[in-house]
């Protein structure tokens, strides 16, 4: 505990909440009727399934695969049966319905054959990181990055510092910290297996001050000095990767890079801990800690399996009233807002928040009081950011480094004039993305064109039309599929609406 | 007069030489010109390369811009923002434009009815990017990432089972929309 500790800039000390639903115990939630698991529920390529409709699968079983690196597998949360494949509501700002699989519970929770991987010390890293990769685990502090892509850079690279981290610094969120109190030996045992799967040569466990429960747990459970404990000031956001990556190196990551630059990887303790089940006994990433809190009568937070509606578990803490309510997923700051409340708690769902609807005054124009420029953990400045997305000036925004932008929230929940700035920032962002991706796929357009334009004049040059009797073969074929597929339209439209008159398309 | 002739004629002929290869190179030199152009030309048109120019494709429409006898207006999916980057390119004014605003038509993309589908490989053919996949005889199906939605696979067609529908790309194309600003409704063409 000897770290000597720097700041980082801006930042603010919020109103935590924490105590609404820090003090109880996890609950395990009851089995749902059905699951809904989305096969995207991470950063990288959908999840492709593996089972049909109808099938029998076990809790554990492997029902959507990855097909390439970065994308993670989709394991059943429970056994059951296959109800459908199909488009659900899932986590996204627009209410997206995307693809998921619906599993009905048949209420014996029986698991899936498992396997534990033999000592992961003697393993070799590459192997450890393919057990991570199989059972599913991604980033579980909310951006959903598939973990073996994070350690496999990172074996890669030289990995200096290995941080765990535990700083969850959003208001209301409880569930790393209940996560740390419970189970406080497989975060330490699964941040020994991640330091091992990228050979880091430190490994340092950071949490905030005032979890001083969590602390006394991590403290206890600790049974070697491979491992440091820090304590860092509460201040948000000081569990942006970032934001600790400098208060506890002085280090900054460099503009537009990633930590692995400077030699450090960081990882959630929630992942830690799923590391540890997957490594111990080959469990995939089923369920998490979820942290269910706002305006409701028994805030709590609860261990439940991936799948699970958010209406079941808002539901078990006492809630009734959805008209009233905006269901928030993540953390007031951070978190985005929902209208379904069937849509699933998936691998990213750390909270659910629920808040009063209120009526927000509109926003009025800025005044440059400088604010938002006090607050903002990246040093940019929002106000100028704010002034180039409202005019689309989007080169002038790049400029102003729209991208080192965190969406942390301080500059909006401090500004006098209301202005959603990080929505505007959101906004930007976007569109500068798709439009770039609009280039690149036109781009790729215009090679295929140019490639098939150049074969098809190199077929007018080299091939002579094919000889007579095997042209008139080819329209007797052609004659014949075209009745037989007239008639089998008319079949069906005969099937469909029997008094369709003929003729009209 | 007669000693200083032949002396005139070893000055001018070198001269004579570097014309000559002048001459033969000018034509060249403008024929690189116009690839340049045409390639610069080509990156801002729309790649829907679907003939609605009166030309073949993207690439020929920007090559006959490039030699300068057309219109820079005709491209029909990149509307005015693109005759305005043609324009500027060309270091030219747009014309009064007679052309609409690009029509911000939701993007769509060609599907083959599976059960009614010969196999006749004449959609892939026709298909300017190569966007569908099929062998003779083979029901044939379209890729959704590349596919323009031109419609020029519809119809050679002997079947008519191709239709164009809403592209499920717009999913993965989600955009925030600016606080404070309704959507405005999109024009109807
Ligand atoms: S806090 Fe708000 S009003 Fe003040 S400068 Fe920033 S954007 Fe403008
Ligand atoms: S949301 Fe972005 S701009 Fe605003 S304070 Fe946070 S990092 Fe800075
Ligand atoms: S109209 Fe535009 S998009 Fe279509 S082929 Fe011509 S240049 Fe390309
Ligand atoms: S599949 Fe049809 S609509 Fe799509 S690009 Fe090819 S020809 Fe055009
Ligand atoms: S043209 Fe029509 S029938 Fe022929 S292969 Fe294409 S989709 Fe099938």
């Amino acid at each position: 505990m000897n770290r000597v500790l720097h700041d980082f800039p801006g930042g603010l000390k919020l109103p935590t909440g924490k105590e609404l639903s820090d003090r109880l115990p996890s609950l395990l939630h009851p089995l749902p009727e059905r699951l809904y698991l989305p096969l995207h529920q991470h950063v990288g390529h959908p999840a492709m399934p593996c089972v049909r409709v109808g099938d029998k699968v076990r809790k554990g079983q492997l029902i959507a695969g990855a097909r390439e690196y970065v994308s993670v597998p989709v394991h059943a949360s429970t056994s059951g049966r296959i109800l459908t494949i199909g488009d659900y509501p899932v986590p996204h700002p627009a209410e997206f319905k995307a693809p998921c699989i619906v599993i009905e519970a048949d209420g014996l929770d029986e698991w899936h054959d498992i396997e534990p991987s033999p000592d992961y010390a003697a393993t070799d890293p590459a192997d450890l990181q393919r057990v991570i990769h199989h059972c599913g685990i991604v980033g579980l502090g909310g951006a959903g990055f598939p973990t073996h892509v994070k350690l496999g850079e990172g074996f890669e690279n030289a990995v200096e510092l290995l941080i765990i981290n535990g700083v969850e610094c959003e208001p209301y969120i409880t569930c790393d910290d209940r996560l740390i109190q419970e189970k406080a030996d497989y975060i330490i045992a699964g941040a020994r297996m991640i330091a091992h799967a990228v050979q880091a040569r430190q490994c340092v466990i950071a949490i905030e001050d005032d979890m001083p429960e969590a602390r006394q747990a991590l403290v206890t459970a600790l049974d070697g000095d491979d491992i440091e404990l820090v304590a860092v000031p509460t201040r948000y956001p000081a569990g942006g990767e970032k934001q600790l990556i400098r208060t506890l190196t002085g280090r900054d990551v460099p503009v537009g890079g990633l930590p692995i630059d400077i030699g450090i990887v960081i990882q959630n303790v929630a992942t830690a801990a799923a590391v540890y089940r997957a490594v111990t006994r080959g469990e995939p990433l089923i369920s998490r800690y979820v942290t269910i809190t706002g305006a409701i009568e028994n805030p709590r937070n609860l261990q439940v399996l991936l799948g699970t509606p958010v209406r079941d578990c808002v539901e078990k803490c006492g809630h009734r009233s959805f008209s009233e309510s905006r269901i928030i997923l993540g953390g007031p700051m951070m978190g985005m807002q929902v209208n379904h409340p069937y849509i699933p708690i998936v691998k990213t769902t750390n909270c659910v928040l629920i808040q009063q609807r209120e009526s927000l005054p509109p926003e009025l124009p800025c005044i440059k009081c400088g604010r938002c420029s006090e607050v903002c953990p990246a040093g940019l400045m929002p106000q100028r950011l704010y002034h180039a997305a409202l005019r689309d000036d989007f080169g002038q925004a790049v400029d102003r480094h729209l991208f080192e932008c965190i969406e942390c929230g301080l500059c909006a929940y401090v500004c006098p004039s209301r202005i959603p700035l990080v929505r505007y920032f959101r906004y930007a962002k976007t569109q500068i993305n798709n439009k770039e991706r609009q280039l690149q796929t036109a781009q790729d357009l215009r090679e295929r064109f140019l490639a098939k334009q150049q074969r098809d004049r190199q077929d007018a040059r080299s091939s002579p039309s094919a000889p007579e009797a095997a042209q008139d073969d080819k329209r007797a074929y052609l004659k014949e599929a075209i009745s037989r597929s007239r008639s089998r339209r008319e079949r069906i439209r005969h099937q469909h609406d029997p008094d369709e008159k003929p003729g009209d398309d | 007069m007669i000693a200083s002739l032949p002396a005139a004629f070893l000055i001018i002929l070198p001269l004579l030489l570097i014309l000559a290869r002048l001459l033969k190179f000018l034509p060249e030199n403008n024929n690189d010109a116009i690839t340049r152009l045409t390639e610069d030309l080509d990156r801002i048109l729309p790649q829907t390369q679907c003939r609605q120019c009166g030309y073949d494709g993207c690439e020929p429409y920007a090559r006959a811009v490039a030699k300068g006898t057309v219109a820079l207006n005709l491209c029909v999916p990149g509307g005015s923002a693109t005759e305005r980057g043609i324009a500027r390119i060309l270091g030219r004014e747009p014309a009064t434009s007679t052309n609409k605003e690009a029509h911000d038509a939701d993007p769509q993309i060609a599907v083959i009815d599976a059960a009614r589908c010969i196999g006749c490989v004449k959609c892939i053919r026709a298909c300017p990017v190569d966007a569908i996949l099929g062998a003779a005889k083979q029901v044939h199906a379209v890729l959704p990432g590349l596919c323009t939605g031109c419609g020029l696979c519809l119809p050679p067609c002997p079947v008519d089972c191709i239709s164009l529908a809403a592209s499920p790309r717009i999913n993965r194309h989600f955009g925030w929309t600016k606080p404070g600003r309704l959507r405005s409704p999109r024009p109807s063409a």
